[in-house]
């Protein structure tokens, strides 16, 4: 597994957008192969809040999964942290969403079988940067940041919906990655836990530093983020950010 | 514990019912499987022993495998003689006890002296021709399974009355002879005597049991009217496989025809190479059956898992890692059946080997023959094995080659 050094990331952190697309293209092959994304074209920087809405159809969750490298463009180009994607072997892909992308989904997608704190670990175990004891605290203290100090040790099923989606979090936040890619993160809840689950993520970007990137269809969370990036029939149709 | 190891046993954990009927699955295949291959192979083994026991393992006679030549064709040998009359020769064994001790030096096992002749025996007028057996009767257990197989009498009755003789269960049927009737025996050359029954036999070979009568060596000399014949040397081999060597190598020295228990049912062995064919067949049967039970159920659980599998890819875990749990998980059902599947086997062929049987035409109680063989629990075991782990590899493998996204795109 080839990754830059230390130095090398850096320096082209310090230079490139986190996160890059370059005329993204997403076909899906068929009988009648449909177009999800249709060159799309954006970067997101450092410490971004990062909201794409858009009617439901128009490819805002396919744009999100290319740019967290669940799926790979037909045409075009992701680049994370300046790096082209295109180039990587399935392996190496994996290893940057374990390291540097954390997913939130519309619904929790925890595995059943194990406790909160061993779903949050997950991700950990599979990176192999802490010992035993580390990730165990890691993911209680991770948990307890989102509320959840009592339900460490319960499963899935024992859980609302809105918990869920905090451990959800918990777990895209394990490895400490720079960029959160969230879809319809609050889809499947509450009022009052959509509210909560946004809260965290806002509190993630303002004062941890990272990168959220959420597909909403809820205009008043996108009003409230930094940034809104409306998709139609697969292209963008407005994007109020700079771009960088 | 490694991750790997965590989440399959988990996995296997949490879905006990599944787990369960998976590995009784394994189970019954490799449990029935061992009880087919221990009662198939069990029941050749004791037809092999029946067939080992009834006759010597090795019979030396005073026949050669080449007709000897006649002094006309080694004094002439360019010429081609028709209608000459063979020099006779004397029958018997030259120099018998020399013979017996020359071989009782080198063979691993027993060997023993016996007269061969034919005669008529001849009771309440009914004729039934049989091979005559001389034999000493402090010998012959040695070499023969006859003390075994006595019904009536034993072998030193025959040294109770004059003419003493021991008859096969069905030839004294045949000829309607109990023990203690007096019959008479003529043979072609003429010689007659009186002999009385003194014991009956039964070898469990109908032409050893229909067609033979033992006698002592004496008597059996007076019959073939020549005083102190040797035309038979039995040896019973301590290990009965060697028979064959054993017997090409008494020829080679001896010059005697020397005919193994195997050369002489060779039609018999000819028959078990099929048996065992159809037992393999059979045994395979059940075990590929079993291996696709086996099959479906642990794919139809990896294949419950997809979800799980794009969540898990989805965090980043590698592809490699994803198809080792479920490879894993298959290779624990695998094997916790295997070893449920010996335990099953092992009981049941138990069970089978302690029911007992009535067969007609023999007194006492039979069991079935069974042997329990590591060789059988073994292939069972890898059968299972290697369909279970090929069970949990491809769909694994599929899965895992799965985009993520075309699972939760299908989840949302």
């Amino acid at each position: 597994m080839s990754m830059p050094t230390t130095d090398v990331a850096m320096e082209v952190r310090a230079t490139a957008a986190l996160v890059e697309a370059r005329g993204v293209t997403r076909i899906l092959p068929g009988l009648v192969p449909t177009t999800l994304v249709h060159d799309v074209t954006l970067a997101i920087g450092h410490n971004d809040f990062v909201a794409i809405t858009g009617p439901s159809g128009s490819g805002k969750s396919s744009l999100l999964y290319l740019l967290g490298l669940l799926d790979v463009p037909t045409a075009g180009e992701v680049r994370i942290r300046g790096r082209a994607t295109s180039a990587m072997d399935e392996e190496e892909r994996a290893f940057t969403r374990l390291s540097t992308i954390g997913f939130v989904f519309q619904f929790h997608f925890l595995l059943p079988e194990f406790t909160a704190r061993e779903n949050v670990m997950l991700p950990m175990r599979a990176l192999r940067r802490l010992s035993q004891r580390e990730m165990r605290e890691r993911a209680a203290t991770l948990l307890a940041a989102l509320g959840l100090a009592d339900h460490v040790d319960k499963r899935p099923d024992q859980l609302s919906g809105g918990q869920r989606q905090r451990v959800a979090v918990a777990r895209a936040l394990a490895n400490a990655p720079p960029l959160i890619l969230a879809d319809e993160p609050t889809g499947s809840l509450d009022s009052k836990s959509s509210e909560q689950v946004f809260e965290i993520l806002r509190e993630l970007v303002e004062q941890h530093g990272k990168t959220v990137v959420a597909v909403t269809h809820d205009l008043e969370f996108a009003r409230r983020m930094q940034r809104r990036i409306v998709l139609e029939d697969g292209g963008i149709a407005s994007d109020d950010g700079k771009g960088s | 514990m490694n991750l790997v190891l965590d989440i399959a046993l988990t996995h296997v954990r949490s879905r006990a019912r599944q787990s369960l009927v998976a590995v009784a699955g394994v189970m019954t295949g490799v449990g029935f499987s061992i009880m087919m291959a221990a009662l198939m192979e069990g029941s050749q083994a004791d037809f092999m022993r029946q067939l080992i026991d009834a006759l010597p393992h090795i019979t030396v006679s005073d026949e050669r495998r080449q007709p000897p030549s006649q002094p006309a064709e080694s004094l002439y040998a360019a010429v081609r003689i028709h209608g000459l009359t063979p020099e006779s020769r004397r029958r018997g064994i030259k120099n018998p006890m020399a013979t017996v001790a020359a071989l009782e030096s080198w063979v691993p096992g027993a060997v023993a002296p016996s007269v061969q002749a034919k005669g008529i025996l001849r009771y309440a007028s009914r004729d039934v021709a049989a091979s005559i057996v001389g034999i000493d009767p402090h010998r012959e257990p040695k070499v023969s399974a006859l003390v075994k197989q006595m019904r009536e009498g034993t072998l030193t009755s025959l040294f109770r009355a004059n003419n003493a003789m021991i008859l096969g269960d069905r030839l004294a049927e045949k000829i309607g002879a109990k023990v203690g009737a007096n019959i008479t025996v003529q043979t072609s050359d003429g010689a007659r005597l009186n002999a009385q029954v003194v014991g009956l036999f039964h070898a469990g070979v109908r032409s050893v049991d229909e067609g033979t009568a033992y006698v002592l060596i004496k008597t059996a000399q007076i019959l073939a009217q020549q005083t102190g014949l040797i035309n038979e040397i039995r040896v019973r081999v301590d290990d009965a496989m060697a028979s064959r060597s054993v017997a090409q190598r008494i020829e080679r020295e001896s010059g005697y025809k020397a005919v193994s228990w195997q050369e002489a049912h060779e039609d018999l062995l000819g028959a078990f190479v099929v048996r065992n064919v159809v037992m393999y067949t059979v045994v395979g049967a059940i075990l590929l059956v079993a291996s696709f039970g086996t099959y479906n159920i642990i794919s139809t659980i990896t294949h419950e898992k997809t979800r799980d599998i794009a969540i898990m890819k989805s965090l980043g875990l590698p592809e490699v890692t994803v198809r080792r749990i479920f490879v894993i998980e298959a290779l624990m059902i695998g094997i916790v059946g295997a070893l449920a599947g010996w335990a099953m086997g092992y009981g049941l062929t138990a069970a089978l080997g302690s029911l007992e049987f009535k067969v007609s035409g023999i007194t006492d109680m039979t069991r079935l023959p069974l042997i329990y063989s590591p060789f059988h629990y073994g292939i069972a075991a890898a059968v299972a094995l290697g369909s279970s782990l090929i069970a949990g590899f491809f769909p694994a493998r599929k899965a895992a080659r799965l985009y993520p996204v075309d699972i939760i795109r299908g989840a949302t």
